[in-house]
């Protein structure tokens, strides 16, 4: 009765591919940058022990950032944006380093970190979901607020972690890996999980995607909403306990614009800034992009001016290369 | 019903020279619509010109054609004694055609004299010149009768009102010689349209022009001076006079269609059951006041209204997206004071802004139509996605949703499949009731017929469903019972069978019934 021009219905197997096609580009950048490091310090790179050992440097590196984008990467899929990673990791630091916490032991430690962490995502999120604030702006103000008040805590003191049990985690190694890489490695593969194969990934997506439709459908935005910040802070709380495990300290001044670094990766993962779209693989190999380049400039003894260039030249050309790309798919299932 | 042939002009052609604009057979296609389809229309030097038709008439294409917005496929447009022919908004405002559109492209934190010169503000050096911009603008509010309103003040603090006069003087800026006012009225209180209107008639006395669009007869018979009447993109009936044509006349002109509505054959009424859904006395201040209604299991309840009646604002606070101030709404016995709620009663909304405010238009068909439902295909939080793949396809198989196949993005399938994705949404949660907002806007007209068939087969199955559209011989074909609603109000209902859309169409423009019909 209606007759209609139909793609073939072949055609879709290769959406489903986008992703992977993107996680395949960002293989190939590492690998690219690998060359460089090879061709610029051949002497290193002909030491098979010195090889392994600065990968797993790059992992641990990339561990507790990659910790922060994963949580980054749910709150920016769900339409907002958390600038305040930095600072909350700040405030749960130094909480789980004051003495009066240490005296509780290792687990009251991680207990105090992962509920402040919690606790400071709540406040965004109900700020950003009850309280109508812009997410920018309710972020942005706790980002100042909790860096001050970490620096209150602390007396704007260091304060070391006597405790040694927490001083172990980032020295521990398991099958000659540090433990730091599994934690990061779990949380990764929980938050695949939790985007892929839950309601929550599903919500988080619906919110993301349009908040209206989400709506009219009959999902709870606002208490979404919510949540995704608490998990977003939640994954900073690991992230601090991870950072003052491996300075055997925590200051007001830690993870100093963790927040750019976060979102940045997230971005040349895949994720789209206007929400809806993103995928953790696609973030921890953003994550890893990054600590890799830190490294080459680190075994070339450059300035690090020159690799902040490099990074913001990354960020612009995968945005870039994610729109062509996006274009053209979309061409081609109109035609 | 057969659709009349166009008809030429009623009433003996102005002298030439007052004639300011003329379109002779203007067409326009858009894929698959003849939207415009041998327009004629003439408009004189300071009078107000009527144009009248349903909606899809083609009002809305004319009014882009003139404003520079769409570009005529066919025929002829003349002004001022020459062909006309804007290649953008900006050439038609430059030429003297303004348009003043229903929502009021105005830039709220620009002030009103930055709005009324935007686009070309009186600049020295690319300063702008803003005591000149003032001062002109100043001139211009006095010009209209404004003079209280400051040129300084940020349009966002204005009222409705005021931001329409606003708007005005964008066009007497470009010194416009012909303003086009698309529905002025559907945002004024009733004394704000006494004010529009000594405005017009001010503008008219300075030669002037105006093609003014209602569906109000009452304000075209006080306003007008000529009526044009448009009909599935033609011309039906050109310069009646206003205030002398009898209603019937025009009425007539605007209706009885043809080919487009395909419905499916008449049913029996649904039997005699409890009522599904009770909305009692339901108030939104500003939106609509004192609504009651029923629809019961297996019935089809048609909304018929205009834009602005207040039809979409009552099925959205049925459904629990707005708070009403007053008012119950009961779904099988318990009230509804969510969307949460709503839904897992039972009820779901195809909403009117399909594409913002339905779709997740870059994910899969599939993952649209268990929106609603996906929680209940998990198990302990945990998506089953082969499930609702399977689930989505037998509804996408029942709704002859084409092309077939439920994983392509929604945003590469037409506006009818994509509503079809909208109503499978519903159909997957196991809705025992569904309200539709303008379910066939944007859709071809092949999908319609499917779209109605899909509605009439839910029906036949048990689903309650609340209708609105703007479109009168779509709830007369669709629903068993029509109410009609007016300004916030409902002001008639009666079953389907025995009104007709004359009738209708008049109570939804003038508010009563013609004389002599049966009610």
């Amino acid at each position: 009765m209606i007759t209609e021009t139909l793609p073939a219905e072949k055609r879709e197997p290769r959406r489903l591919d986008e992703g992977t096609i993107r996680n395949l580009g960002l293989i190939g950048v590492l690998v690219l940058l690998v060359i460089i490091g090879i061709i610029t310090r051949p002497e290193l790179y002909s030491d098979p022990a010195w090889v392994r050992n600065n990968i797993l440097v790059i992992l641990q590196q990339a561990s507790a950032i990659g910790v922060v984008t994963v949580g980054m990467t749910f709150v920016i899929i769900g339409g907002g944006i958390d600038l305040s990673v930095g600072a909350i990791i700040a405030l749960a630091g130094v909480w789980c380093t004051t003495v009066a916490t240490q005296s509780f032991g290792a687990a009251g430690m991680i207990f105090t970190a992962l509920m402040v962490g919690i606790g400071v995502g709540l406040v965004n999120g109900l700020l950003i979901a009850y309280g109508k604030l812009v997410p920018f702006i309710a972020t942005l103000a706790m980002l100042v607020a909790a860096r001050g008040l970490a620096a209150q805590i602390s007396d704007k003191q260091t304060q070391i972690s006597t405790n040694e049990t927490i001083n172990a985690i980032a020295t521990t190694r398991i099958f000659g890996i540090p433990l730091l890489v599994y934690i990061l490695a779990a949380v990764a593969a929980a938050g695949w999980v939790l985007l892929n194969r839950t309601t929550f990934g599903r919500r988080t997506v619906a919110i993301g995607g349009n908040e209206e439709a989400a709506r009219l459908a009959g999902i709870n935005v606002k208490r979404q909403t919510v949540l995704l910040y608490v998990l977003s802070g939640l994954c900073c709380g690991i992230a601090a306990i991870m950072l003052t495990s491996q300075a055997t300290s925590a200051q007001a001044g830690m993870a100093n614009l963790y927040e750019l670094d976060a979102i940045a990766a997230a971005i040349i993962g895949g994720t789209l800034l206007s929400g809806g779209r993103g995928t953790i693989v696609g973030a921890v190999f953003g994550v890893l992009v990054f600590s890799t380049i830190t490294n080459l400039f680190a075994i070339n003894n450059l300035e690090t001016e020159v690799q902040n260039m490099v990074k913001g030249g990354i960020i612009v050309a995968a945005v870039l290369i994610q729109q062509f790309r996006y274009q053209s798919l979309t061409q081609l299932f109109k035609k | 019903m057969t659709a009349p042939e166009p008809e030429e002009s009623a009433v003996p052609q102005g002298t030439e020279d007052q004639v300011v604009l003329r379109l002779h057979d203007v067409v326009k296609i858009f894929p698959g619509v003849r939207a415009l389809d041998g327009v004629q229309l003439e408009v004189r030097a300071g009078e107000v010109h009527c144009l009248l038709g349903q909606n899809g008439a083609g009002k809305s294409t004319l009014i882009k054609v003139l404003a520079g917005v769409h570009h005529a496929d066919a025929g002829e447009i003349t002004w001022r004694g020459e062909p006309f022919a804007p290649g953008t908004p900006q050439a038609a405002m430059r030429a003297g055609i303004a348009t003043i559109y229903q929502e009021l492209d105005l830039v709220d934190d620009l002030s009103v004299a930055e709005n009324a010169f935007l686009g070309h503000e009186p600049s020295l050096f690319g300063f702008t010149r803003r005591r000149v911009t003032a001062s002109r603008t100043r001139e211009i509010l006095a010009r209209l009768g404004h003079a209280e309103i400051s040129p300084r003040r940020l349009v966002r603090s204005l009222p409705a009102a005021a931001k329409q006069v606003v708007s005005m003087a964008r066009a007497l800026s470009h010194d416009a010689r012909l303003i086009v006012m698309d529905e002025p009225s559907a945002v004024l209180a009733h004394d704000e349209v006494a004010n529009l209107f000594r405005i017009i008639r001010e503008l008219t006395a300075q030669g002037i022009a105006v093609i003014y669009i209602s569906h109000r007869l009452d304000e075209i018979r006080d306003i007008g001076d000529r009526v044009t009447v448009l009909k599935d993109g033609r011309t039906t009936a050109a310069n009646l006079p206003a205030r002398t044509t009898p209603t019937r006349e025009l009425v007539g002109k605007m209706t009885g269609r043809s080919i487009e509505y395909v419905f499916p054959p008449g049913r029996d009424a649904p039997p005699e059951e409890d009522p599904l859904l009770v909305v009692e006395n339901l108030t939104r201040s500003g939106e609509f006041a004192d609504v009651s209604l029923t629809v019961r299991p297996g019935e089809i309840v048609g909304i018929a209204g205009l834009v602005g009646s207040g039809r979409s604002e009552l099925l959205e606070t049925i459904f629990g997206a707005r708070r009403p101030d007053a008012g119950t709404v009961k779904l099988a016995g318990k009230p509804v004071r969510s969307v949460e709620a709503a839904v897992r009663g039972g009820m779901g909304m195809a909403p009117e802004e399909r594409k913002s405010q339905a779709l997740l238009l870059d994910e899969p068909i599939f993952k649209n139509m268990t929106l609603a439902s996906f929680t209940k295909f998990a198990k302990v939080g945990f998506t089953d996605t082969g499930g609702e793949r399977a689930a989505s396809e037998r509804t996408a198989k029942s709704l002859e949703l084409r092309p077939p196949g439920v994983i392509r993005p929604v945003r590469t399938l037409s506006g009818g499949n994509q509503q079809k994705v909208v109503v499978g949404r519903w159909l997957l949660g196991g809705t025992r009731l569904l309200l539709l907002d303008e379910p066939t806007r944007g859709v071809d007209v092949g999908a319609r017929a499917e779209l109605y068939q899909v509605i009439r087969d839910l029906a036949e199955r048990g689903v309650g469903v609340l209708l609105v559209s703007s479109e009168v011989p779509e709830v007369l074909g669709l629903a068993d019972r029509v109410l009609v609603m007016r300004e916030g109000h409902m002001i008639h209902e009666s079953p389907a069978a025995e009104i007709d859309e004359d009738t209708v169409l008049n109570l939804v423009m003038a508010g009563s019934l013609l004389e002599g019909e049966p009610a």
